[in-house]
């Protein structure tokens, strides 16, 4: 800890010593040599969406920065995964520069070994811009990005927060205060919903497996924690019981029918139509809510950071990365776009469609940043708040996909009426057993 | 020449000598297909049982486990289910369409005005991508904004949940897997009505047989071979049908509607559980020889009636 400590001051005394010297005009001493891999060709793998178009878009004045060529793909999410997956464990991937999802994939990559350590380059200031420092990621990039022995793996892209969306014209007309707790929030979705009229007080993601991520918001307000120290699963207690009946509760008595298969599109569909008056979710949402084409609620949507829990307030917080392949041959460029990817440009460019919300402090406190949002101020106020709440919305764990499925299919069973405190225990002893076996290997 | 050739006892000799030698001419006309047999069917099928003996998950070392990715099938609540969810859904889809797609083919067997345009309109679901079939049923499905709770609630029926239940989800994803596959059940006992002379007909309407009794006791037994093999072609693509499924429910509400497919889909590809995800593979396999076997020894029993009544 001390020798992080260390490094970190004398890293940001030493962007401190160069920006000052490039103030003063005296040449700076190590400058970022950008041309030295000209020539150079990178394959990139993207999952599809706004990050990736976003690389995509502006990857020409990457080129022209570096003389290095760039083909890269966008592959919808989850066969991404599976294709960098089976890629990775053939130990001659067809990539060098490789966009990961944090939540999913971390412990899973980690162990298997398949990204490269950046520590190196980050120290190297031929490689390295001086605003280019650990400390400018918040905690969770930093928590996602490194791994146990302190070497960064990736560099942190973009967060997702959780956030509370609300229908400010459907609380008008009935007079409800926005939620700051979960008990105001259940009183209010009751007094907001209307089955006459098709309108509902809350809706959220009820789909197996999606629906984690809403859930796990709820556990950690609840006080829950994924893992004990042992690093044996915790979403069979009392913190788990509450937290379920909750979201029973929400989505059985406030919530449209059929939202047990609802993922995001279907909650936001509901949400845009003005059928529901409260909706938590991802923030990278308000494009979408905004848009004329897409929204009947434009511009009455209000932003806010997630009521609080009994325990605490939290924003289950997700995010992506970009690494390079352990087994690259071009490391040195690779991480020179994976540089660019997180630069304060692109990452202005990010945050100003609204497309995603970069991990670095600078981008997000940057006056010139920030008013160029195109977005509504109240959820870039909400991005900003929530960044002070985050917390991992998912356990650090390899097998997260089976953890989603078989928790988040009990969790679905309460909402045809199965007991929380039972279906809870039954994923639980499904899910134990796959736990230790994927630690043990 | 040869008989020549045998007067002489040396050659003779020579000739036995040579046959036994001679390197058999047929090989190298079987070697091609026999190379694309072996790399195409036969090495993944003993690769998928060679890694269904093994402990693989892709990340981690490969550890032989003998058995027990099979043992853990029984004990698995999830695989278990996955196995009565694809019967039901296999049973369900198999018998709709073959009784509506008969009389479908009974309709349009009959001449009427336009049919060839009607029979054409008819069956374009069969021509359409599953996959945006599954995208057009699932918006259509939709408890609030979907047009099939709009219609029921003109007719003053109560709003359904459809996929989004339970118990109502199988049910619904065979409605798409009818509506989708009726045309070609109707397309082949088209053909077997085709194929069924005039004369029974005929001196049934002589012996004052009505509609019905022609169907039952004329038309049925002679298209019941069509109806066998419709039956068999449905039933391995119902067995395997993943497209719309996944499409529509993802296996869910929680895991309402997933088969086997779909299970052994997450297993391999989510789950990254490679040497179970083999083992699953191997027995679904096992289940679709012994239903499609049990299929042919029906059809083999009814034609053995068939020849019986007719004699």
């Amino acid at each position: 800890m001390k020798n992080i400590l260390a490094t970190r001051r004398s890293v940001l005394a030493g962007a401190a010593a160069t920006g000052a010297l490039g103030l003063s005009g005296f040449p700076v001493r190590a400058e970022v040599n950008w041309k030295k891999y000209a020539g150079t060709k990178l394959e990139v793998i993207l999952a599809k969406g706004p990050r990736g178009d976003n690389l995509q878009k502006n990857i020409k004045e990457f080129t022209d920065l570096t003389g290095i060529q760039v083909e890269s793909e966008q592959i919808p999410e989850q066969q991404q995964r599976q294709k960098a997956v089976i890629e990775l464990a053939s130990g001659k991937p067809s990539f060098d520069v490789i966009h990961l999802s944090y939540h999913v994939q971390k412990r899973q990559f980690e162990k298997a070994g398949w990204l490269a350590d950046i520590s190196g380059f980050m120290k190297d200031p031929n490689l390295t811009a001086p605003d280019l420092v650990e400390s400018d990621f918040s905690a969770a990039g930093l928590q996602y990005a490194k791994n146990d022995k302190g070497q960064m793996l990736s560099l942190p892209w973009s967060v997702d927060y959780f956030i509370l969306y609300y229908n400010k014209e459907i609380f008008a007309k009935k007079g409800v205060a926005v939620p700051k707790t979960f008990d105001e929030m259940v009183a209010a979705a009751e007094k907001l919903t209307d089955p006459k009229e098709g309108t509902f007080g809350f809706v959220g993601r009820g789909l197996r497996n999606a629906n984690m991520t809403l859930w796990t918001n709820f556990f950690l307000n609840y006080g829950g924690e994924f893992l004990d120290a042992k690093g044996n699963i915790l979403t069979d207690g009392p913190e788990a019981i509450e937290a379920t009946k909750l979201y029973q509760r929400l989505l059985t008595k406030v919530a449209p029918p059929g939202v047990s298969g609802f993922n995001w599109m279907e909650s936001m569909a509901s949400f845009t139509q003005g059928r529901s008056a409260m909706w938590i979710d991802g923030v990278g949402w308000a494009p979408p809510l905004e848009d004329p084409a897409a929204s009947r609620v434009v511009g009455k949507v209000g932003y806010t950071v997630v009521p609080a829990g009994p325990k605490g307030q939290f924003s289950a917080t997700y995010g992506d990365g970009i690494g390079i392949a352990a087994a690259s041959k071009n490391k040195e460029a690779a991480y020179l776009l994976c540089q660019w990817a997180v630069s304060k440009a692109q990452g202005a460019r990010l945050l100003q469609t609204g497309g995603g919300v970069p991990f670095r402090n600078s981008v997000l406190n940057d006056e010139g940043v920030r008013s160029g949002v195109k977005l509504p101020k109240e959820w870039l106020q909400s991005v900003i708040d929530s960044a002070k709440i985050s917390k991992l919305g998912l356990p650090v764990i390899i097998p997260v996909a089976e953890f989603r499925d078989l928790v988040g299919a009990g969790v679905t069973a309460t909402l045809s009426g199965a007991d929380p405190a039972t279906e809870l225990k039954k994923a639980h002893e499904q899910f134990r057993p796959i736990l230790e076996r994927s630690e043990k290997a | 020449m040869s008989v020549a050739a045998q007067q002489q006892p040396g050659i003779k000799a020579a000739t036995g000598a040579q046959r036994e030698w001679r390197p058999p001419s047929y090989w190298p006309f079987v070697l091609p297909a026999l190379i694309v047999v072996l790399a195409v069917i036969v090495f993944p099928w003993v690769f998928t049982i060679w890694m269904s003996l093994h402990e693989w998950k892709v990340g981690s070392p490969t550890v032989f486990v003998g058995l027990a990715n099979y043992l853990r099938m029984p004990n698995d609540p999830r695989f278990v289910e996955a196995v009565w969810h694809t019967l039901v859904y296999t049973l369900l889809s198999v018998a709709l369409p073959l009784i509506f797609g008969t009389l479908a083919a009974v309709v349009f067997h009959q001449k009427f005005p336009l049919r060839g345009f009607l029979r054409g309109i008819f069956i374009m679901p069969m021509m359409a991508t599953p996959v945006a079939i599954a995208l057009v049923w699932t918006m259509m499905f939709h408890p609030q904004l979907g047009v099939l709770n709009y219609l029921l609630s003109l007719v003053g029926l109560p709003a359904q949940l459809w996929v989004f239940h339970p118990a109502t989800v199988i049910p619904s994803l065979v409605m798409v897997e009818t509506w989708q596959w009726t045309p070609l059940v109707m397309l082949i006992v088209l053909g077997g009505l085709a194929a069924i002379p005039t004369e029974p007909y005929e001196s049934a309407l002589i012996d004052g047989a009505s509609f019905w009794q022609m169907f039952r006791y004329i038309t049925l037994p002679l298209i019941t071979p069509f109806l066998f093999i419709a039956g068999m072609i449905r039933m391995i693509d119902a067995l395997k049908s993943f497209d719309i499924i996944f499409a529509i429910t993802q296996g869910g509400p929680g895991s309402a509607s997933e088969t086997i497919n779909l299970y052994l889909y997450s297993v391999a590809f989510v789950y990254y559980d490679i040497g179970y995800g083999s083992a699953i593979a191997l027995v679904f396999f096992v289940l679709i020889v012994v239903l499609a076997a049990v299929m042919l020894a029906m059809r083999q029993r009814m034609h053995w009636n068939e020849a019986g009544g007719g004699a």
